[in-house]
């Protein structure tokens, strides 16, 4: 039941297989034997959980159940949700008990999905490693010694170890994508403006998107039909039609379902940097899409590697703007001592944000700082241009792109914290898609060998144009159909 | 161009970050490490390059002149911080929030 889709369980609960009370009262049970090792949760909270359990039983026993109604999803802690401690990660947030509903949430809510819980999150969402949370890293399902990758860290261990039956992230620079990636999920990160961001704790505002993290292509379309959506409340929430993201999953039924579909395979993805283990992987996945009828096309994406260096400069300088809230006023940490209002300030955030997030805030700060604006921020938003135009020739040729979401299999936990250049690399192949607003995704193509440890998943990456989710979902169902790489579970007792 | 320790301080003063002399020369490294993957862009020629602010081409939209949010201040206050310097207390009072003495 724990590795059922999310299909398979509405229909468990429709038909009163199970109730929501017994399904949710499984994966908590799970939740008590393994979260103590793997740290995915940081706020669980049972009453709460199996009162809306309780609610959604009453719901489907009328008769009124919707698709999700009854299942049991993890939160990312970015998310502010009524009564909930939200900390996003920091010591900053700590003791915040969030009085509202972030739009996601309330959308799950009337859904009648149950909230298990807030997952873990590399601090302000700023990481890749799930390793610069104020409530410690997370543990990766496949191997207890290595990372889940970040910053939807706890989400995607969530997932992983069927500690619920899908979850939500967010994706400024890879979130989603590289964390699914290391733990072998699905995870999809919408175009910019089709989750709304509303109650989704900032950090670079026009980078941010939310989107979910579950086991199958089939999965995160059930979860983007409530998801997605416009919502008056983000001024860049963009004002389209409700979609039904599943509805090109299945189609057409030939033998050859995705005959005449171009597939793009940039140079600069399979260029030095990868690892050659991983490339091996994602060569596979491409093979298994040419027998599923797709045509491979050879393009360039030139702008890539300016991608790190542009984001580095304008996601800060958005955070930086974004987090001079957490002045120790209204709500967060306040020091303890201080003297007159700048000390306290200044010791409120120096004690409330990690190392991580002040480098951000102190490199943001710089960027945007006088005399220096035209150098760097500015040159940073030209050169986003240049690489969201490398997107617009690229898909003159083909419909869908695909390389690998990460350089490498999940690293060991330490190996990169000291270097944040080397942290920031993990990145390469996801960070262009924020820039440009594009959807990406990432879905398990199988395994490599790390060099002194075990098989640990890899994440196939498919890359689509403005609004083509569905069709992206599609790509990725027909390679789940004749895989089950994304059935595969992790072995908790010996990982 | 190079980051120097005085560099580091006014980042952090205009920050409103407290550091340390230890800490400043941790920051220094680290950040000279990342303003030189930053270097990299100076290498591109982007003259007459529009710079693009955001994923989609917005405009803003306006919504009618009405209220749409009630008053929740007590639910909000639950919320503030630990008053400090010796109390424990919530930095509220009487509705409006604590802080130093700011005008003389």
């Amino acid at each position: 039941m724990i590795n059922s889709s999310l299909k398979q369980l509405a229909s468990m609960l429709q038909s009163k297989k199970i109730s929501s009370v017994e399904l949710t009262q499984s994966f908590l049970t799970r939740i008590t034997q393994y979260n103590p090792s793997i740290n995915a949760y940081i706020a669980l909270d049972e009453a709460k959980t199996l009162a809306q359990a309780k609610a959604a039983d009453a719901r489907i026993a009328a008769g009124n159940a919707t698709a999700l109604t009854g299942i049991p999803l993890a939160q990312k802690d970015i998310f502010c949700a009524q009564g909930w401690q939200t900390t996003c990660g920091s010591k900053m947030l700590a003791n915040f008990i969030a009085p509202y509903d972030a739009h996601v949430i309330t959308q799950f809510d009337q859904a009648g999905a149950v909230n298990l819980g807030k997952t873990n999150m590399d601090e302000f969402a700023m990481g890749s490693s799930n390793e610069t949370s104020y409530f410690g890293g997370v543990k990766n399902p496949w191997s207890f010694d290595h990372v889940p990758g970040g910053s939807s860290g706890g989400s995607a261990a969530a997932v992983a170890a069927r500690l619920c039956a899908a979850a939500t992230g967010t994706d400024t620079g890879g979130s989603i994508r590289q964390p699914a990636s290391l733990c072998g999920l699905t995870g999809l990160k919408p175009s910019y403006g089709v989750v709304s961001r509303y109650g989704m704790i900032a950090f670079a505002s026009s980078l941010d998107q939310a989107g979910p993290m579950a086991k199958s292509a089939e999965d995160c379309a059930m979860m983007m039909n409530v998801m997605a959506g416009f919502d008056e409340r983000d001024s860049t929430s963009l004002q389209r039609d409700k979609e039904d993201y599943s509805r090109e999953l299945n189609k057409p039924q030939t033998d050859q379902p995705l005959l005449g579909l171009k597939i793009g395979l940039p140079k600069e993805f399979f260029a030095e940097g990868l690892d050659a283990s991983v490339a091996q992987v994602i060569t596979a996945a491409i093979d298994v899409y040419k027998k599923l009828g797709a045509q491979i096309i050879d393009i360039s994406l030139p702008n890539t590697g300016l991608s790190i260096p542009v984001y580095y400069v304008l996601a800060p300088a958005e955070a930086s703007s974004n987090l001079s809230r957490y002045d120790g006023v209204r709500y967060g940490h306040r020091a303890s001592e201080y003297s007159d209002l700048n000390d306290m300030y200044n010791k409120s955030r120096a004690e409330g944000f990690g190392a991580e997030v002040k480098r951000r805030i102190l490199i943001g700060t710089y960027v945007l700082s006088a005399g220096y604006y035209d150098a760097y921020y500015l040159k940073a938003q030209q050169i986003r241009r240049l690489i969201a135009q490398d997107f617009i020739e690229a898909f003159k040729q083909c419909d869908v792109i695909m390389g690998p979401a990460a350089p490498s299999t999940a690293f060991k936990a330490g190996e990169k914290v000291d270097d944040p250049v080397a942290m920031y690399l993990q990145d390469i192949y996801t960070i262009s898609t924020n820039l440009a607003g594009l959807p990406g995704m990432s879905l398990p193509a199988g395994f490599a060998q790390a060099k002194d440890g075990p098989a640990l998943p890899v994440g196939l990456q498919i890359i689509g144009n403005y609004f083509d989710e569905a069709r992206m979902l599609n790509v990725a169902h027909q390679y789940q159909q004749v895989t089950d790489w994304h059935q595969q579970m992790p072995d908790l007792k010996r990982a | 161009m190079a980051l120097s320790i005085e560099d580091i301080k006014k980042i952090a003063h205009l920050a409103r970050i407290e550091v340390s002399e230890s800490e400043a020369t941790a920051t220094l490294s680290k950040l000279t490490g990342i303003l030189g993957l930053i270097e990299q862009m100076q290498a591109v020629d982007t003259t007459g390059i529009v710079p693009m602010s955001h994923a989609q081409e917005l405009h803003q939209r306006l919504r009618d002149d009405v209220v749409t949010k009630t008053n929740q201040r007590e639910a909000f206050q639950k919320n503030a911080p630990v008053l400090g310097n010796g109390s424990t207390q919530p930095a509220v009072a009487g509705g409006l929030y604590l802080v130093p003495k700011v005008i003389e």
